[in-house]
């Protein structure tokens, strides 16, 4: 009987793992959990310091990727925009510098430093953070609300090559929706980028 | 003669083969929408036809192409199409793109796809892809193998083939 059990056991956890296992990151309505991440002025930031925060913009960018430098300055037009009304940018920079020495925390404190970034730029270090959210390149964009759930995932907008040919700012009017209680539409795109270096 | 026609023949031949590398301008496709290079994809003689998206400034995609030089080779006799499709800034196939190509001696076919309104096409690639690069499209009539990530040898790519062709 005990045996019986145990084998029931065994196979019900197996079945359970099958199903947890493939959890390739967060979807659109799951809640994202904080961290805890050194940001470029040296000090460890999570989104729980942010009191007034309506939202964030969580970014995974990093210093090397063109793509992800093509959106430098739109990340910044978007904090600037969006920060006083309550959605503030977090870059995180989830590159291994091992691997892209141009994404070590020196660097990015360079690169935030020569662009003048109004932003946190943290650094997934233990590159824990990024799996989490089940981010596979840079840029990747998470917005999420007050409650930090998940409300869209993807590109900045639908031109990384040409910021005057925008013609859908998926960030921006996304957050535009959740500012008037509407769910993003689109809730989710896809754009190139540069795979995370692991 | 006949020996010496031979001989000249022979250096004609060595001379042409190891001229076909020079890469220009012109011998770079330039592709500004996904429908047109969709129509690529599959081989109207049934061949297989194996397709590498990359870019020049993508680390891992620029060490892999010559697991996919070494496959192409390998695979001659099978009569097996590659085509890179590289990602790159337009701007950039003259100073990067062919630089590039001369120098790593690439064999296949290369095209620059410019179609910016990258989240129109990715899905059509494979709903699974998740848009970052290297990515791999192997297609065969109507069968299709696609593969995210980075190869680490010329047989992971002959393995990647076998799976279209079974």
């Amino acid at each position: 009987m005990k045996k019986t059990l145990l084998s029931l056991f065994v196979l019900a956890s197996g079945i359970l793992l099958s199903f947890t296992l493939p959890h390739k990151g967060y979807h659109v309505g799951d809640t994202a959990t904080d961290f805890s991440l050194k940001n470029i002025d040296g000090k460890m930031l999570s989104m729980a310091d942010y009191k007034d925060a309506n939202g964030f913009i969580v970014v995974f960018t990093c210093n090397s990727c063109p793509w992800a430098v093509m959106y430098e300055d739109r990340l910044i037009d978007l904090h600037n925009t969006y920060a006083p009304q309550g959605y503030p940018v977090i870059a995180i920079n989830p590159n291994n510098p091992e691997i892209k020495p141009d994404d070590s925390f020196e660097g990015m404190q360079m690169r935030a430093k020569e662009k003048g970034f109004p932003f946190a730029y943290v650094f997934d270090e233990k590159q824990t953070v990024f799996p989490e959210y089940g981010a596979t390149k840079t840029p990747h964009v998470y917005l999420l609300d007050k409650d930090r759930v998940v409300q869209y995932i993807g590109a900045i907008d639908d031109s990384p090559k040409d910021a005057s040919a925008v013609e859908s700012a998926y960030v921006a009017n996304a957050i535009e929706a959740l500012k008037v209680g509407k769910r993003p539409d689109p809730k989710s795109t896809k754009a190139i980028g540069c795979s995370i270096k692991a | 003669m006949v020996k010496a026609l031979k001989s000249i023949l022979f250096l004609f031949i060595v001379a042409s083969s190891t001229n076909a590398q020079d890469w220009n301008l012109k011998d770079v496709d330039v592709i500004n929408s996904f429908d047109a290079l969709e129509q690529r994809f599959v081989l109207k003689d049934g061949g297989i036809h194996v397709i590498n998206f990359w870019a020049t400034w993508c680390k891992p995609c620029v060490a892999e192409l010559p697991y996919f030089e070494e496959a192409l080779l390998a695979t001659e006799k099978d009569k097996i199409k590659f085509t890179y499709v590289s990602l790159d800034l337009e701007k950039h196939l003259d100073s990067k793109v062919i630089p590039f190509l001369n120098e790593s001696n690439i064999q296949a076919e290369v095209i620059l796809l410019t179609d910016g309104k990258y989240n129109s096409w990715i899905d059509r690639v494979d709903p699974s892809w998740s848009g970052a690069i290297p990515i791999t499209l192997i297609t065969q009539g109507t069968k299709k193998v696609f593969f995210e990530g980075s190869v680490h040898s010329a047989q992971e790519i002959i393995d990647l083939i076998k799976k279209v062709n079974i």
